[in-house]
């Protein structure tokens, strides 16, 4: 069995790689790069914990190739936070209590930040809409979705 | 034992020539669109290693092309593309509504209609709906392109007319005139996240008086391949598409169900519900062909 | 922002401990855990519910290279049968061994049956392939009352009936049957004026966590054994493998990785003795993940139950009498969770006569295992019912005949237990006076509201803690207790509290079992309860020590020291915490606080209630909750965002329960939706905002008043719901889930009836 070499950037830097033709990118990201902030909770694409995006969009890296990052733009929950904090969707979870046992919120943060590049003023359906793909089994949502709207507030206040 | 790989070609002549060579060597090809199926099957029902064949980066399956005409949907674009085309949405709001059914937004960033097609499971959301409006699967074959209609497509469970060095290019779409619209609805016991426990699709066309001249209705998750409910179209073809009608199709779609009990719900159930939907679909497609 | 309560730190919100953490992805659980030399292990599951293991050949598997180590449940230490305490009570060695590596049955499709350790997970799963299981398959028995008929397929050719506390004898899959009686029952049913009767089933649910079980072992050259997991409870983890692999517990350190939720499911040990056996035959560390069907296959859940309730008013609508027959599925081995629904079935009452005749029941799933509450909501899902159709009966309110009858101070409960002060009365209260009560419920001719109540008793048991005071006035607090969803905080609040601190001065850390004195698991909602008063039992002592060291600056007796809000004073002489922590170098050196509890007597248990609104689509049978509130008593809220945050995550899963989660095992016993796709948890687009009110009835066997939120919560949802259903569509089902085609299916036998009855 031969691996691939992929190059790739992750979190704005470029990164290369080997692995083998099957492997996930979410295999690669935790046991070949050591980004183990992205997590598996089911590796069916059924529970979000493993949300990056690439090239700006959400996907599961459950249900992708690591060879299929060649030439993308991955970012994961390492690259959310930048050398000068938290970003303000870290800082609203926090502030609402947001997490309980914290498994599933890498994900939630990166579908979280995902939703506000892609639309800055959500409907509190359009969150719950956006969001139906993480689960979280502790919190219920309701902390999780008031945070994000508060971080939309936030962004929107500070725009 | 044979070994993994991944190929990449940026070409149909490229594909069918990866296809051709794999089946030369006796490897097995598997193309590979969004992945969000091939990786689930891979891990579970369908181990075993395999030549991975991506389509997103075949120029041709990247096409998306609205026309006068036909509209044309490549193979390899997301379904969260399709659904931030406005002028695609519009035109035909009940496919892509089926498309954005399938799964959350991470799925959406990766699945396909191509591979929902080519997946053929009983309960694939676009296909009803791609029988509806009348799409056609535009094939790459080592004899060149060959095109067969969305409801001759699937054979069976997760079995389609697809030969092993063929692949699915997109889809083509016959632009709806006039007062035409579609509509598609899944029932799923969630509000998101689930397969569909039944599923219908109705395309329909008004005159100007409001009166139905041609309709299509399709079913799914009730039989092993979506089905063409031929009934249900005529109890909907010169009429207003009033209560009556609608309830006549609805028994049309129930009459044809042939569901089995699962984890997603019973014979009875699924009879009765996929019935339902069909009057249900039937009559936003209606409104959204009044509203032309 | 002070807290309106006279305390400084409780009931205030302050950013969790370890909360930067878990936002930047660099918190480290289980499966994160990382070793050099570290091989990969996977478990072979039988695929049969119920088969005789007859030969297993490992030999292919041991020869496919990267293969380093393969393992079989004779493996596994023979230390006789004797029985174990590991902190849930008794049980039978040989259960527990054999749950973690099947010897001579396989019990449950997804039982573990054999073990690899390899190069890589694609490699050790290859292996497991190769591995060759030779089984006589058996009839199967997976629901409880087919389980308890005559001639039912026997699990265990051993096991025998245990009656009322005597051994019957009599092989069954009836493992215990018990009894709990107060006052004349059938008196009390005959002299009624209304009695109503109903039967109930609920499906075997899983606690759904969202973090595969893991455990990574390193069994070292001197015999020394290092488990990382992400457990409920270390020192039980660590007992238990002690127990399994028959090895003293000295030998052994389990080091609590961070646990992706646990609701019960991560008491119970499954990798951590394969890990470390893998390690030993390997020689290098191992680390194991369980895929996601594994989890559902074979670990969890919770029972499934068949449940009879009569209950028995007067004219008044006082409940006068009440019996309940409870038959729970314990899954593969017995020791259910009977027990604890017996304690709950009506514990929200005050009855003075009436019976609990119990049932613990084997059967072909997964050892069941606490969930929330466990046994809690299964029954509160059927009284609630009842209770509800005498209020109908009586032409009551569900309120009214709720406030008329609901549990206080000095109720003997039919199991005996008398309840010290309680705050049910004030629960319901609250439901009365809340907005969402008031307001008029939904409309619409497929609208309807439900209320309902439910009850935990809440566990003590023991906690450790340590405090090492930092010269800068911060305190390094040291606890046993795995967090799981922010008790970090509400500990380190109670200690900051008693000592006049701030919850930032305080240091939290959870640290392994060679680490921290013993402190039982994070369960029972006994974390903030017994951990809190462990750290305010550090704090004072703390205190002690200090008022010493500044008894010493100031040349007087420590007993003429004071120490109030966060001030040490003599005379004139004073110092704040953070000036005289500042001055320990010149009074001694180092000062660390300890303390261990076990405060078994002051637990006080917390009730739960629900408004629930939600409308029917009566042409498929959905359920859409469209408003929901959950009161529940904290006894003291310390962390008020953490506590509405139990409330709402327990709502939500009864939610679920209620609504779509179930075990579908095909005819011959496979489980047939292991997964998050058919294993139906509630998404957030299947939800409003969870609206909390907290009633605080404090606990007076508790410094603060903490009774422990965890769990009540989960107990009333399925009832309030059906009984929304009722209101919206006049059929309330009997059986969890309340699915789609049940409800139609409901509806249609409902139209049937009503035709019949118009029609004859």
């Amino acid at each position: 069995m031969s691996k691939q070499h992929v190059s790739t950037t992750i979190n704005g830097d470029e990164v290369e790689f080997l692995c083998e033709p099957h492997q996930s990118l979410l295999d690669v990201l935790r046991d070949e790069l050591g980004l183990t902030g992205t997590k598996e909770g089911c590796a069916t694409g059924d529970c979000g914990a493993c949300s990056v995006m690439i090239d700006g969009r959400l996907v599961c890296s459950c249900l992708m190739l690591g060879v299929e990052a060649q030439g993308v733009e991955v970012t994961t929950i390492e690259g959310i936070a930048g050398a000068d904090g938290l970003h303000v969707i870290q800082e609203k979870y926090l502030e609402h209590a947001a997490l309980q046992c914290g498994i599933c919120t890498p994900g939630f943060l990166v579908a979280s930040k995902a939703l506000l590049d892609h639309n800055p003023n959500p409907s509190e359906h359009e969150v719950r809409h956006w969001l139906a793909g993480n689960l979280c089994r502790c919190t219920g949502y309701d902390k999780i979705v008031r945070a994000v709207l508060d971080a939309a507030e936030e962004v929107h206040q500070s725009a | 034992m044979g070994a993994y790989a991944y190929r990449a070609p940026s070409s149909v002549e490229e594909a069918l020539s990866t296809l051709a060579a794999e089946a030369a060597a006796g490897n097995r090809a598997q193309m590979l669109a969004g992945g969000t199926d091939v990786m689930v099957q891979m891990r579970s029902i369908d181990k075993g290693p395999r030549t991975f064949v991506d389509v997103k980066h075949v120029a041709e399956a990247n096409a998306l092309h609205i026309g006068d005409d036909e509209v044309f949907i490549g193979a390899g674009i997301a379904s969260a593309v399709l659904n931030e085309n406005d002028e695609l949405k519009s035109i035909l709001p009940g496919l892509i509504e089926a498309a954005d059914l399938i799964g959350s937004t991470q799925i959406q960033g990766r699945a396909t209609i191509g591979g929902n097609l080519c997946n053929s499971s009983p309960a694939g959301d676009t296909i009803p709906a791609l029988i509806a409006c009348g799409a056609v699967c535009e094939i790459a074959s080592p004899g060149g392109n060959r095109e067969v209609p969305t409801e001759d497509f699937v054979t069976g469970v997760g079995t389609n007319v697809l030969e092993p060095t063929e692949f699915l290019i997109g889809l083509k779409i016959p632009r709806p005139k006039g007062r035409s619209s579609d509509a598609y609805l899944r029932f799923i016991p969630r509000t998101e996240m689930d397969i569909a426990v039944c599923g219908a699709g109705v395309a329909l066309t008004l005159d100007d008086s409001g009166v139905c001249t041609a309709a299509k209705v399709s079913i799914g998750a009730v039989a092993i391949t979506a089905l063409v409910v031929p009934d249900a179209a005529a109890a909907l073809v010169g009429t207003t598409v009033d209560d009556d009608a609608l309830a006549a199709a609805a028994d049309a779609s129930s009459a044809l169900a042939k569901p089995i009990t699962d984890k997603r719900g019973t014979v009875e159930y699924r009879r009765k519900v996929v019935g339902v939907l069909t009057k249900r679909a039937g009559a936003i497609a209606r409104d959204r062909a009044l509203a032309l | 922002m002070p807290a309106n309560n006279g305390y400084k730190v409780i009931g205030t919100r302050p950013i969790r401990h370890d909360g930067v953490d878990k936002v930047t992805g660099r918190a480290i659980y289980g499966a994160d855990t990382q070793l050099a030399g570290l091989l990969y292990g996977q478990v072979l599951r039988s695929p049969h519910a119920h088969a005789r293991i007859k030969s297993i050949d490992t030999s292919k598997a041991v020869a496919l290279p990267g293969v380093k180590a393969v393992l079989t449940g004779t493996d596994l230490p023979d230390a006789g049968d004797q029985i174990v305490d590991l902190g849930e009570g008794p049980a039978r060695l040989k259960y527990l061994r054999d749950n973690v590596l099947a010897t001579d049955k396989a019990l449950y499709s997804g039982h573990p049956v054999a073990a690899v350790a390899a190069t890589s997970v694609h490699v050790a799963e290859e292996a497991l392939d190769l591995i060759e299981v030779e089984y006589e398959e058996l009839e199967a028995v997976l629901d409880v009352r087919e389980a308890m008929q005559e001639g039912a397929p026997q699990l265990h050719d051993d096991m025998t009936t245990q009656e009322f506390g005597e051994d019957t004898g009599r092989k069954s899959n009836l493992a215990t049957h018990f009894e709990h009686r107060l006052g004349d029952a059938d008196k009390a049913f005959a002299e009624a004026d209304v009695v109503v009767e109903r039967e109930f089933q609920t499906a075997t649910v899983h606690q759904g966590y969202i973090e595969p079980h893991n455990a990574t072992a390193s069994w070292n050259a001197d015999g020394q054994l290092t488990v990382w997991t992400s457990t409920q409870g270390s020192f039980t983890a660590r007992a238990q493998v002690g127990a399994v692999l028959d090895m003293p517990i000295s030998k052994i350190k389990v080091v609590p990785q961070e646990i992706g939720g646990g609701f019960g499911g991560k008491i119970p040990i499954y990798l951590e003795p394969v890990a470390a056996l893998l390690s030993k035959a390997s020689g290098q560390p191992v680390k194991m993940i369980m895929t996601r069907p594994a989890v559902f296959e074979s670990t969890g859940p919770t029972p499934g139950s068949y449940i009879k309730i009569k209950m028995g008013a007067d004219n008044s609508g006082k409940i006068v009498a009440a019996d309940a027959y409870i038959a729970f599925e314990s899954g593969a081995y017995p020791g259910g969770l009977v027990g604890a629904a017996a304690m709950c079935v009506f514990s929200c009452y005050d009855i003075p006569d009436g019976r609990i005749d119990c049932y613990d029941v084997v059967v072909n799933k997964p050892r069941s295992f606490a969930y929330r509450a466990p046994g809690s909501t299964q029954v509160a899902f059927a009284t609630e019912h009842v209770v509800d159709l005498l209020a109908a009966q009586l032409g009551m309110e569900p309120l009214e005949i709720r406030l008329k009858n609901n549990a206080t101070t000095g109720t003997r409960r039919i199991d005996g237990v008398v309840y010290p002060k309680m705050g049910c009365k004030e629960v319901l209260e609250a439901i009365r006076d809340s907005e969402h009560y008031q307001s008029s419920a939904p409309a619409g001719p497929n609208g309807g509201r439900g209320i309902s109540v439910g009850y935990w008793f809440n566990v003590g048991l023991k906690s450790s803690c340590t405090a090492s005071v930092n010269a800068d006035g911060t305190v390094s607090l040291v606890e046993g207790s795995t967090d799981i969803g922010g008790t970090r905080t509400s500990v380190a609040m109670q200690f900051a509290e008693t000592l006049g601190l701030q919850a930032e001065d305080v240091k939290p850390q959870v640290a392994d079992t060679d680490s921290i004195g013993h402190t039982d698991v994070t369960g029972g909602s006994r974390v903030t309860y017994a951990t809190g008063w462990a750290a305010y039992k550090a704090a004072l002592d703390v205190q002690d020590q200090l008022c010493e060291r500044a008894a010493q600056l100031w040349e007087v007796e420590a007993g003429q020291v004071e120490f109030d809000d966060g001030v040490f004073r003599s005379g004139d002489n004073e110092l704040t915490f953070k000036e005289l922590a500042g001055r320990l170098e010149e009074t001694g050196g180092p000062v660390i606080g300890r303390a261990t509890v076990d405060p078994d007597s002051g637990v006080g248990g917390s009730f739960a209630a629900n408004i629930a609104d939600v409308e029917v689509d009566p042409e498929t049978g959905k359920v859409d909750i469209l408003r929901f509130t959950v009161i529940q008593d904290a006894g003291r809220a310390i962390h008020p965002a953490y506590v509405e945050g139990q409330m709402q995550g327990g709502s939500v899963q009864g939610i679920g329960w209620a609504l779509n989660e179930e075990y579908f095992y095909s005819g011959d016993g496979h489980l047939d939706n292991s997964s998050f796709l058919d294993y139906r948890i509630p998404t957030s687009l299947d939800l409003p905002m969870i609206e909390t009110i907290i009633v605080e009835v404090p606990n007076p066997g508790h410094p603060y008043g903490v009774r422990g939120v965890g769990e009540a919560n989960i107990a009333p949802p399925p009832a309030a719901i059906a009984a929304a259903i009722e209101d919206a569509v006049g059929v309330r089902p009997q059986e969890l889930p309340m699915k789609p085609d049940r409800i139609v299916a409901a509806l249609q036998a409902h139209e049937e009836r009503a035709a019949q009855a118009a029609g004859g």
